[in-house]
């Protein structure tokens, strides 16, 4: 049962698909599973969410905060900034 | 000359902990009163971190656009009659045990947070506890909005929170909040934030209201999600108020790991209606039970309990019995509310065929062996027109206030019964879990409200059962028993053109 795997899921809709296609190209371990109307994507021991990343998708500026609207779940210990979200395991 | 944009570290300092005073004429002890009574000591609450880092106008914001996408959904969803859209009419009891079990709950939240929130010294937990407040208060609104559309069409929505406060197995739900509520301020907040919501409301809210899309539910899923949106902060709460703790002093650690302890077990029996919610209830299933409690809580739980056993913690005290219970649990759940179906506010029923080969499949170690012969029986029963119903009442445990079905942990054939003994009177239990929370807190348990006991001393109504049924407020024969018989489903078949009768216009079908 040892495992150090953290994790983010988020509503699959238009405006989560850049999040989620951006959480792939950044998180090269990340598992990405289909479930009803949500994505469950696991990675382990840390997952970003990189800003960069989403605004090249969606070509507008896009804050970390707004994650908080398509977000379903998360599990993890949590470090935000301007430029990226993170989610990781230990300190 | 434009103002210099602050980062988000210094926009969270100055628009949350620059806002706090020291008092200057009161002491801290008279303004927080109830910070110290139970044992943990805070020296430094500057040490408190938000790892969302969300500001007021921030928070509103967010919210805000949330709403505006939650309502045109449910506006939507009543103009296009949503709720014929559903997979068959047996979901929509779901819904009834939903908005009666769970709804109350976001209340008792919104009511809980804005205590907690008041006797928290530090400013980083009172605003986190302030926006919970007003995030519980939202969630309990939109489930009402939404799930008042499935009430101008099916029974047993009427009268919710009365129900909430008198139904025999809406005292698990009520008794569980009211127990956290009676705590002090960190236990409640151990209770509901970390224990309940990051622990184990996953649960719920995601394989439960994954479900409800995959059975054509569109305003449920919604609304799960918007909560759930909020939901991740909450448990962002919880995991950072349990890291203060156990970082501010180690005399906590013990004190906490007990807490973590009772409120695994008492958040775990809860869960049990989901469950049955899971396995049972909906017609499309997305996963089973014991799927779900291996994802969520043997898998993702495992791995943030080895991350809390740095500050000396370690899993909750019987997780082993949760992972031998799992392949029991939701047979031995649903069996109980097809024995007590004639006393429910929602209908119930025997799976058919195909759902029985589904659940064969994935329990393959218990079903066919030991559930499959009995809802066989219940079947010929049923059949030959004696549709079983139990009129022997069930003794409950004490503290969880479950009907005592729950097998031993190591033989799913006998009933599992434990007991203890308090100032000369004899208590029940349905675990090992339940007996160790009420041998530490006797005196708060021995106080319980139990249905049975209630029913027993004449204080629900009368002493059959449509007469409790009344106080209830049940309509004995329309909002209880058999699903097959139910008016429910003979305006199902009428709206969905399964009968001769579909012709016959829907308003005419409603229930008035």
């Amino acid at each position: 049962m040892a495992n150090n795997n953290v994790f983010i899921a988020l509503q699959n809709n238009e405006e989560a698909r850049p999040i989620i296609e951006a959480i792939e190209q950044d998180n090269v371990e990340a598992r990405v599973e289909y479930a009803p109307a949500m994505v469950k994507i696991d990675a382990p021991g840390r997952l970003v969410v990189r800003r960069e990343s989403v605004e090249e998708r969606i070509g507008r500026d896009w804050d970390p905060q707004e994650l908080q609207i398509n977000l379903i779940s998360l599990s993890g210990n949590i470090d935000e900034d301007e430029d990226m979200f993170v989610l990781h395991r230990g300190d | 000359m434009a103002a210099k944009r602050l980062s988000l570290r210094d926009k969270y300092q100055k628009f949350t902990r620059d806002l706090a005073w020291e008092p200057g004429y009161q002491s801290k002890a008279d303004i927080f009163p109830q910070t110290e009574f139970e044992g943990i000591h805070i020296h430094d609450w500057d040490r408190w971190e938000d790892p969302f880092r969300l500001t007021v106008d921030a928070y509103w914001k967010y919210q805000a656009e949330k709403e505006r996408k939650l309502y045109a959904i449910i506006d939507a969803f009543s103009q296009h009659n949503g709720q014929f859209n559903v997979t068959d009419a047996r979901y929509v009891n779901a819904l009834k045990l939903f908005l009666t079990g769970v709804s109350p709950l976001e209340y008792a939240a919104h009511r809980g947070f804005a205590m907690a929130g008041r006797q928290f010294s530090g400013v980083g937990a009172q605003v986190a506890c302030q926006m919970q407040s007003i995030d519980e208060l939202r969630h309990v609104q939109t489930q009402i909005h939404t799930i008042s559309q499935y009430n101008k069409f099916f029974n047993g929505f009427h009268d919710w929170n009365h129900m909430h406060q008198r139904v025999w197995y809406l005292s698990v739900p009520k008794s569980f909040f009211e127990d956290a509520m009676s705590a002090g301020p960190f236990e409640f907040v151990t209770a509901i934030s970390f224990s309940f919501e990051y622990v184990l409301t996953n649960l719920l809210f995601m394989p439960f209201m994954s479900g409800a899309a995959y059975n054509g539910d569109m305003a449920t899923v919604t609304f799960g999600f918007s909560a759930q949106s909020d939901e991740s902060r909450h448990m962002t709460l919880g995991l950072e108020v349990i890291k203060f703790m156990l970082e501010q002093d180690e005399r906590n650690v013990p004190i906490v790991q007990k807490w973590i302890d009772k409120w695994f077990w008492r958040g775990y029996r809860l869960l049990t209606l989901v469950s049955m919610m899971m396995d049972y209830m909906l017609p499309k299933r997305v996963m089973s039970w014991k799927e779900a409690w291996e994802m969520y809580f043997e898998e993702n739980g495992g791995a943030l309990f080895e991350d809390l056993s740095r500050y000396g913690i370690r899993m909750p005290k019987y997780w082993e019995v949760s992972v031998k219970e799992k392949e029991r649990l939701s047979h031995e759940a649903w069996s109980i509310f097809y024995n007590y179906g004639h006393a429910a506010a929602f209908h119930s029923w025997l799976p058919d065929e195909s759902e029985m080969a589904w659940l064969s499949e994935k329990y393959p170690d218990t079903f066919d062996k030991y559930y499959r012969p009995r809802y066989e029986h219940w079947r010929s029963l049923q059949e030959k027109g004696e549709r079983w119903y139990n009129n022997t009442l069930p003794m409950l445990c004490q503290t969880c206030q479950i009907p005592m079905a729950f097998t031993e942990p190591d033989d799913p054939t006998q009933v599992c019964y434990r007991a203890s003994e308090y100032n000369g009177e004899q208590y029940h239990f349905c675990s090992d879990g339940c007996k160790d929370i009420f041998d530490d807190e006797p005196e708060k348990y021995v106080q319980a409200w139990l249905p049975v006991h209630q029913i027993y001393q004449g204080n629900c109504g009368g002493a059959s059962v449509p007469e409790v049924l009344a106080w209830y407020h049940l309509v004995d024969g329309q909002d209880n028993k058999e699903y097959l018989e139910s008016q429910d489903r003979a305006n199902w078949e009428r709206w969905t053109g399964g009968s001769a009768e579909a012709a016959r216009p829907v308003k005419s079908a409603v229930n008035q």
